[in-house]
């Protein structure tokens, strides 16, 4: 018995050392960090660059699309999929440890976009925009209660979800997504070659504009902003240069459809995952031509007479970054935000989902990049930002991967949310100068 | 005597059919990796678990391990609807793979009926002509 006792005095003494040690460790670090939120130890599992850290506002969404941040710091999430059948998600952090405690669904519907602006929650589905008032504290005064904006777009089950951005005009713009890998005869179809022109541009393929406070409206009174571009998931307003951005996903299966034209190590890299600037009556050239980033050409589709080589689309745009081929970039944000360093201020961060495209070369992308900005215009190349998502190094099959990034979202405080839509973990990324 | 000849004599020739068919089975399923390998696996992936929303896994669906003439009619014809697959809708569109051999069809699915963890019959190029001659 004595022994016992002296074994447990001893073992407290020793045990309690350390844990000193962590405590004197763990409130420097909270005087270091903006407004005494900490990174989780493993930092979310995430590789960042030296001095941030990410910790987990909340985990278990399911399907997590894009998300929105109130000036309160409280978070809506847009799902995919409907999880105690609601398609919308309210996370709130009561205690301020940058953990959401609250979490409560609303909205029936499933879908990708949600934006915040003027008073109010925008959200998606796959066919239709809604919009929720906010009170002053950022919370939807009736959940029951929306307003249908846009009714009537095209969901044709390939690219069909919808993302949604607004600009400081009462313009709400929208994505819809061809449905179709390349407006061949036969989708994704060897052999079958490319719709001329392609019918696919009238209603798809491109970015719509509509007034965001005008009830019910549809193609008739919707204006095509931009067009030629085939499915675009990631969208933000530039407020350096007032011009909408996009990213869209390029064309897949090079090699299974033109195995004579591109071999499978071309097929993977090409063609480029593209960044536009889009001035209204833009054209990104979809489905006719796609952007090799190798070459740095504009290269006519083989669905439409080309080799690899010749070029096409004089009548449509540069990108104005040029990715890795099928990365498939999710989210698009421009940081505003004042708690990262200087250089970060006015850059682009895009979520890349990861690719499946690139099979059987090893997938890519499962990333947060960065872009550095400067008046509106890129001045310098891009870079990896966050990284780890995935879990694992080699990702062969998509599936490897535990986390994908999908939406980006800044908090009041500066910080990068990101939503992944595996699991539905949503990530705070923070800067601690550590 | 002569009895026990006999049974031994049949338990050999059903070990012997039963070899056969199990090496038939063997080298259709070889040649079928093949035809992944060139035709399926971009979207289905190389451990045959798909594309979350998009392409959907080949791992115990009850396409791949259910009836076989469903399976070859699915193959044959593709499909750009929305489908409920095992409780799931994925949004990419499959091409018809009907530009496939019938040897060709009966292999690759011989090879996805007993890879990626699942176990089923083999598919014969037979079988694959019975269907396609119902579609044309
Ligand atoms: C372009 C991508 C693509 C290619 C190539 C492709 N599939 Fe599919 N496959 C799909 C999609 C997408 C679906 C679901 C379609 C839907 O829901 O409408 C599907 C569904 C299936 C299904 C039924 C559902 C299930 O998961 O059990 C089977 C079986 C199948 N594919 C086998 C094959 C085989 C065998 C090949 C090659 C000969 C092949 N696929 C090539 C995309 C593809």
């Amino acid at each position: 018995m004595k022994k016992t006792l002296f074994l447990l005095v001893v073992s407290v003494i020793v045990f309690s050392i350390p844990s000193c040690a962590n405590k004197n460790k763990d409130t420097t670090q909270t005087e270091n960090t903006y407004s005494g939120i900490m990174p989780d130890k493993d930092n979310a599992g995430l590789k960042l660059p030296q001095g941030f850290g990410a910790l987990k506002a909340a985990e278990g969404l399911g399907e997590a699309r894009h998300l929105a941040v109130t000036k309160e710091g409280d978070i809506y999430v847009k799902l995919s999929d409907l999880k105690n059948g609601k398609g919308i998600y309210w996370l709130h952090d009561a205690n301020g440890d940058g953990k959401a405690e609250q979490m409560k669904g609303f909205g029936n519907f499933i879908g990708t976009g949600i934006y915040i602006k003027n008073g109010y929650l925008y959200a998606s589905s796959n066919t239709e925009i809604f919009r929720y008032k906010l009170n002053e504290k950022g919370e939807v005064i009736n959940q029951d209660n929306s307003e249908k904006i846009v009714t009537g777009l095209i969901d044709r089950h390939q690219h069909e979800s919808k993302s949604i951005v607004l600009d400081d005009n009462g313009n709400i713009y929208v994505n819809i997504g061809a449905y179709s890998n390349s407006c061949q005869e036969k989708d994704r179809t060897k052999g079958s070659s490319g719709r001329m022109p392609c019918p696919i541009l009238d209603s798809a393929g491109g970015i719509w504009e509509f007034k965001a406070d005008k009830l019910n409206q549809t193609y008739g009174v919707g204006i095509r902003y931009a067009t030629g571009l085939r499915n675009v998931v990631g969208l933000d307003w530039n407020t350096d240069n007032n011009t909408l951005f996009v990213m869209q996903h390029g064309r897949d299966q090079l090699h299974d459809l033109f195995p004579d034209l591109y071999d499978s190590k071309q097929s993977a890299e090409l063609p480029a995952e593209c960044m536009y600037e889009l001035k209204q009556g833009a054209n990104c050239g979809w489905p006719y031509i796609y952007y090799d980033e190798i070459q740095h050409k504009k290269i006519l589709a083989p669905e439409y007479g080309g080799d690899g080589k010749k070029t096409g689309g004089e009548d449509a745009i540069d990108p104005v970054v040029a990715f890795p081929g099928h990365m498939a970039p999710n989210g698009l944000l421009f940081y505003t935000g004042n708690m990262f360093p200087e250089r970060y201020k006015h850059g682009a961060f895009i979520a890349f989902h990861g690719s499946w495209n690139r099979a059987p070369e090893p997938q890519k992308g499962f990333l947060v990049a960065f872009v550095p900005f400067k008046g509106g215009k890129p001045n310098g190349d891009w870079e990896i930002f966050a990284d780890g998502f995935a879990g694992t190094d080699v990702i062969q099959s998509t599936n490897d991967a535990k986390h994908r990034p999908c939406g980006l979202a800044q908090g009041p405080d500066g910080s990068l949310y990101v939503s992944d839509d595996v699991k539905g973990t949503i990530y705070r990324i923070i800067y601690t100068g550590r | 005597m002569k009895k026990p000849i006999i049974i031994f004599a049949l338990i050999v020739s059903c070990i012997y059919l039963f070899a056969q068919q199990s090496s038939q089975l063997q080298a259709s399923k070889a040649r079928g990796e093949k035809v992944y390998e060139q035709y399926c696996l971009t979207c289905h992936q190389k451990d045959g678990g798909g594309v979350p929303k998009l392409n959907p896994p080949l791992i115990k669906t009850s396409y791949v391990t259910g009836d076989k003439k469903k399976l070859i009619n699915w193959v044959l014809k593709g499909s750009t609807e929305n489908v409920l697959i095992d409780g799931k809708y994925y949004s990419n569109n499959m091409a018809a793979q009907d530009y496939l051999k019938d040897n060709e069809i009966a292999d690759v699915l011989t090879y996805i009926r007993n890879s990626f963890g699942n176990k089923a019959s083999a598919v014969t190029p037979a079988e694959v002509k019975g269907v396609r001659a119902t579609i044309k």
